[in-house]
């Protein structure tokens, strides 16, 4: 709360560093991100459902046909970047200290590439059969 | 770092439990949050009992005949005893309102009265509003336009009048700002319920030119967007005036004046 050491006025204290000028497009993206995720998330569960029982070599099938594939590239790409945002707004609610804020959030962000990245080269090498 | 207890000097401990009023057929037990600057304890909780035949109805009834027949030293902040000037917010039975239109008989049992949460006391039931007025300075509750002013009077539809209804009822008594956890974690970015609802009221107003520069001033990961429709200010309001809606007005202009 409010730094009575400061000499600052409460009007100064309030006002701060001034508004950032940002923010709606992190708070539009989170709803753009959830509304995408409705049907593609409908449609990761059925599919890996589907897969439930069948073979190594039927699973390495199904997953790497094309409109599957771009399905499952869709859906982890945004359920990523869902997952980025998301828990950079819970970062921001509860970490105060600058050098633990910007360290959690550059964990976040080193994080979500890599298991984005990660998933994305799973998909396309399934795809491409490398 | 988020605090999940409360630090050493704020533990709350178990006060003095004072006389029954002698005599008296219908009792009612209040427990009250008691803390002085001027001693090193820490705060506790006062036992009360109030003559229900000797005393009005409301809550703040009750303080006032506590503070005149009990303990003098009882210290709360009241004024129009009639919810119109705000001054007597409290934390009353789990819920932040105003003492004043709490009636007693709304509660059962033993009624429990603490200051608004999350703020800095200044004594028993007063709470430091510093910040919480200092944030309702900041979004600049005045008229702005740089056309000059007409001779008589800045005209308004009736339409446009009603866009101001539900928020000019708002008594800046701090209920729903101080009912918000997003506040107590960052209550000194964000700007809490209360001065956001007054923000959407002059963002609203079809007289005011500066409609762009308030927006502007709010676009911030802090300030505004702190809010997650949590609505526990809706849900506090003693008015029952709605200042989650207002936050999602604004949040939608911003998206409205960028997609």
């Amino acid at each position: 709360m409010s730094n009575h050491k400061s000499l600052r006025t409460p009007l100064g204290r309030v006002r701060h560093l001034g508004a950032a000028r940002s923010g709606t497009k992190h708070f539009w993206h989170q709803r753009l991100t959830s509304v995408a995720l409705i049907p593609l998330s409908i449609a990761a569960i059925l599919l890996v459902v589907s897969l439930l029982g069948r073979n190594h070599a039927a699973v390495v099938q199904i997953l790497g046909s094309s409109p599957v594939a771009i399905v499952m590239l869709l859906f982890v790409i945004t359920a990523v970047y869902h997952m980025w945002l998301g828990m950079q707004t819970i970062i921001e609610d509860y970490v105060h200290e600058e050098l633990p804020k910007v360290a959690t959030l550059m964990a976040n962000t080193f994080f979500s590439f890599a298991v984005g990245l990660a998933a994305v080269f799973a998909i396309l090498k399934l795809s491409f059969g490398l | 770092m988020v605090e999940l207890t409360l630090p050493k000097n704020s533990k709350v401990t178990e006060g003095k439990t004072w006389k029954r009023p002698s005599g008296a057929r219908n009792v009612k037990a209040f427990r009250i949050y008691r803390w002085d600057p001027e001693d090193t304890a820490n705060p506790r909780m006062d036992t009360y009992f109030v003559d229900l035949d000797d005393c009005a109805p409301m809550v703040l009834d009750a303080l006032i005949w506590i503070k005149n027949k009990i303990d003098p030293t009882l210290t709360f902040r009241r004024s129009c005893r009639e919810g119109v000037c705000g001054s007597c917010a409290m934390n009353i039975d789990g819920t932040n309102t105003l003492a004043c239109t709490k009636g007693m008989d709304e509660i059962k049992d033993t009624v429990k009265v603490y200051p608004l949460p999350h703020m800095a006391v200044v004594k028993d039931l007063v709470p430091d509003l510093t910040t919480f007025y200092a944030q309702y300075a900041s979004i600049q509750p005045w008229l702005k336009t740089t056309t000059p002013t007409p001779e008589k009077e800045w005209k308004q539809s009736h339409e446009d009048r009603k866009k101001l209804d539900d928020h000019y009822e708002c008594i800046l008594c701090a209920c729903c700002t101080t009912s918000c956890p997003s506040y107590w974690w960052n209550g000194d970015r964000y700007l809490g319920p209360a001065a956001l609802l007054q923000a959407n009221r002059w963002i609203n107003d079809s007289r005011d030119e500066a409609t762009g520069e308030r927006l502007d001033n709010l676009e911030d990961p802090f300030r505004l967007y702190r809010c997650h429709t949590i609505m526990n200010c809706s849900k506090a309001c003693p008015k029952n005036l709605n200042p989650a809606k207002s936050i999602a007005e604004i949040k939608k202009k911003m998206v409205e004046r960028q997609v």
